[in-house]
């Protein structure tokens, strides 16, 4: 055969070849990571629109104390609103679960709650936080209205990272769009 | 068997091939954590080639199978048709034991040889070359002198020069990507890692765990840095990490969102979404001064930004219009123009191509969540995807494939798929779920 190709040309590559990817792995802090998210009971399996979540409207709440909290009989006990489809309209079955938490909190005003969004798992995840958000937002400014003062409010955004349900249908899917809140 | 120019022969269909082919690298390290790649759809006009097993020169053999690595980098590019080597009529180290008229009788086009030499300082050499098969010429050679750590970024290396001979465009063998897993251990217990591993799969390294969720990982232009998102703090807050050093420093956060951190390609400015003064804006955030500049003022959701590559425009995800579209605007001034039309009702996340001429992004209708490809110049688009939970795009910094998540049989996981459609490939993780990848620069 021909040699005429023969001919090597000779590279330095090794300046770039000898960084290899040293990474270490890092922890993070978890010591504050899970303390909430106990007293979600209630309205769990409600699901669909409608919801059959049992609220009890205002003048049926009676105790504003703070010992209310823990009453599972206190339409405080509903602790998590859910929502349509790319929405984050309170719906109507929910607006005296708000009202009741609005009340409680006029009335306890040491008493704070962290309103945490989320969103069910379908498109992008970051337009899902947005959503997370807006739907947390939404049940803050219903609370505020209703008399609960800002500074009681927080709200966290967790969008599709947090579910409920891992399913992948729409059962699921709708109580994974929920403002859960957070004593 | 005297047609040795016929180009149907010439053309092997991969998809049959590929079908059947677990495609999990040479030299199986049944390592947890890492990711096996299976192509699911070929395209039928792949290149054929013979890459020989390369011949050990010197004292210690290399721990790694040169050829078999960069056989499996072509082949998982879609674009070539390896030869199995027990199909080879023969093995030869060096072009004076190339016996052409073999080759030609089988149908080879294009053959690489080559030899790994142990350095007498404890390195090695690797020796190849591309042979013109029909001329019977050398089309390329290189020594690459490295190291017993590097020998499979070295085989990469080699790979993409090959990619380049013969397809004239630039190979994204030697890349990385980085990917979120999430491992989950009960109800209400799950564990996120960050982790980054060769375009391949391999050598998977976990840069960040947490029992918060992560999410949005992006790369610096220059492949040193990661930014991306942590709960650790119970609320979103965006990190810049050193994957080499390990070192991190949490960059924005505050009260609200903070999130979809995207690199500008100078690598000196990200944007960033914050919803600190109400609803989320996009923001351009600066790394040397550590200022922030608002770029959106709506009050509609504008987030998850990405870069054009010439660093002049941004695209960001908005439903100022109604629901999510994609709107484009221009650093130098003037207001967001919407990108997406005719495209249905949700289109969001787009990325730009490395040309900036496309944009993947997500796009929603009938049949669920899907990738779409758009033509910026023509207005066109294509659905390269067809699950119904598709999300997160990016692109291979050549341009030729986009890796995404998508729903697999035990949860979410990554697949590639050319940006014509016409290749697709699973990478599957043997425990827990993968997802939202980003396909790292150019290692050069």
């Amino acid at each position: 055969m021909k040699g005429a190709g023969l001919k090597l040309m000779v590279v330095v590559l090794a300046a770039f070849l000898v960084t290899g990817c040293s990474s270490r792995a890092t922890k993070t802090d978890d010591a504050q990571s899970r303390a909430q998210v106990e007293d979600r009971t209630l309205s769990q399996g409600a699901g669909e629109s409608g919801g059959g979540a049992q609220t009890s409207g205002l003048d049926a709440r009676g105790d504003l104390s703070p010992a209310a909290l823990n009453d599972p009989d206190s339409p405080l006990a509903v602790r998590i609103i859910y929502f349509d489809y790319d929405s984050a309209n309170i719906r109507a079955d929910f607006a005296d679960t708000v009202a009741a938490h609005a009340a409680f909190l006029a009335a306890n005003p040491t008493i704070s709650v962290t309103l945490e969004g989320h969103a069910d798992e379908r498109g992008s995840r970051e337009y899902n936080l947005a959503l997370g958000e807006r739907r947390a937002l939404a049940v803050r400014r219903q609370l505020v209205l209703l008399g609960a003062a800002a500074g009681q409010v927080r709200t966290v955004s967790y969008g599709e990272e947090r579910p409920t349900t891992d399913g992948h249908d729409e059962s699921s899917y709708a109580l994974n769009r929920r403002v859960e809140m957070v004593y | 068997m005297s047609s040795i120019r016929n180009p149907d022969r010439r053309r092997v269909g991969l998809a049959v091939v590929a079908l059947c082919a677990l495609l999990a690298g040479p030299a199986p390290r049944a390592q947890d954590g890492e990711l096996t790649i299976r192509i699911e759809q070929g395209i039928a006009s792949a290149l054929p080639i013979a890459i020989v097993p390369f011949a050990s020169v010197g004292e210690s053999a290399a721990s790694v199978d040169i050829a078999a690595v960069v056989r499996a980098d072509l082949a998982r590019s879609g674009q070539f048709a390896a030869m199995p080597p027990q199909d080879m009529p023969s093995q030869p180290a060096s072009f004076s034991a190339i016996n052409f008229k073999d080759w030609r009788v089988v149908g080879m086009e294009n053959l690489v040889i080559g030899k790994v030499l142990s350095a007498p300082e404890g390195g090695y050499v690797v020796e190849f070359r591309v042979v013109d098969v029909y001329r019977g010429k050398q089309l390329m050679g290189y020594r690459i002198p490295t190291s017993a750590a590097n020998l499979r970024l070295t085989a990469h290396h080699v790979a993409d020069m090959i990619y380049e001979r013969l397809l004239n465009q630039k190979g994204a063998f030697a890349t990385r990507i980085a990917y979120v897993t999430v491992d989950r251990q009960g109800k209400d217990k799950s564990i996120y890692r960050l982790q980054v591993a060769d375009a391949d799969g391999y050598d998977p390294h976990t840069i960040l765990e947490s029992t918060q969720p992560l999410l949005s990982p992006a790369w610096s232009p220059d492949g040193n840095r990661i930014a991306y998102v942590s709960f650790e703090d119970r609320n979103s807050a965006i990190y810049l990490q050193d994957i080499r050093t390990g070192k991190r420093e949490k960059i924005v956060s505050g009260p609200g969102i903070n999130s979809a951190p995207a690199f500008a390609p100078d690598g000196e400015r990200l944007a960033v979404t914050l919803s600190r003064d109400g609803n989320p804006e996009i923001y351009l955030y600066n790394l040397g001064s550590r200022s922030l500049t608002r770029l959106t003022n709506h009050p509609a959701i504008d987030t998850e930004a990405n870069w054009s590559p010439d660093g002049r425009a941004i695209v960001f995800t908005s439903d100022r219009g109604g629901g999510p579209q994609i709107y484009r605007l221009a650093l130098d001034g003037g207001a967001p123009q919407r990108v997406t039309f005719d495209m249905g009702s949700y289109n969001a996340r787009a990325r730009y191509s490395p040309d900036g001429r496309k944009l993947a992004m997500v796009h929603g209708g009938d049949g669920g969540y899907r990738i779409a490809v758009l033509d910026l110049a023509t207005n066109s688009y294509e659905l390269v995807t067809s699950a119904p939970l598709d999300e997160s795009p990016s692109f291979a910094p050549n341009g030729s494939m986009i890796i995404y998540a998508t729903m697999g049989a035990s949860g979410t996981e990554l697949a590639a798929v050319s940006t014509d459609g016409r290749l697709k490939q699973r990478l599957a993780l043997q425990r827990g779920e993968v997802r939202e990848p980003a396909w790292g620069p150019f290692r050069d």
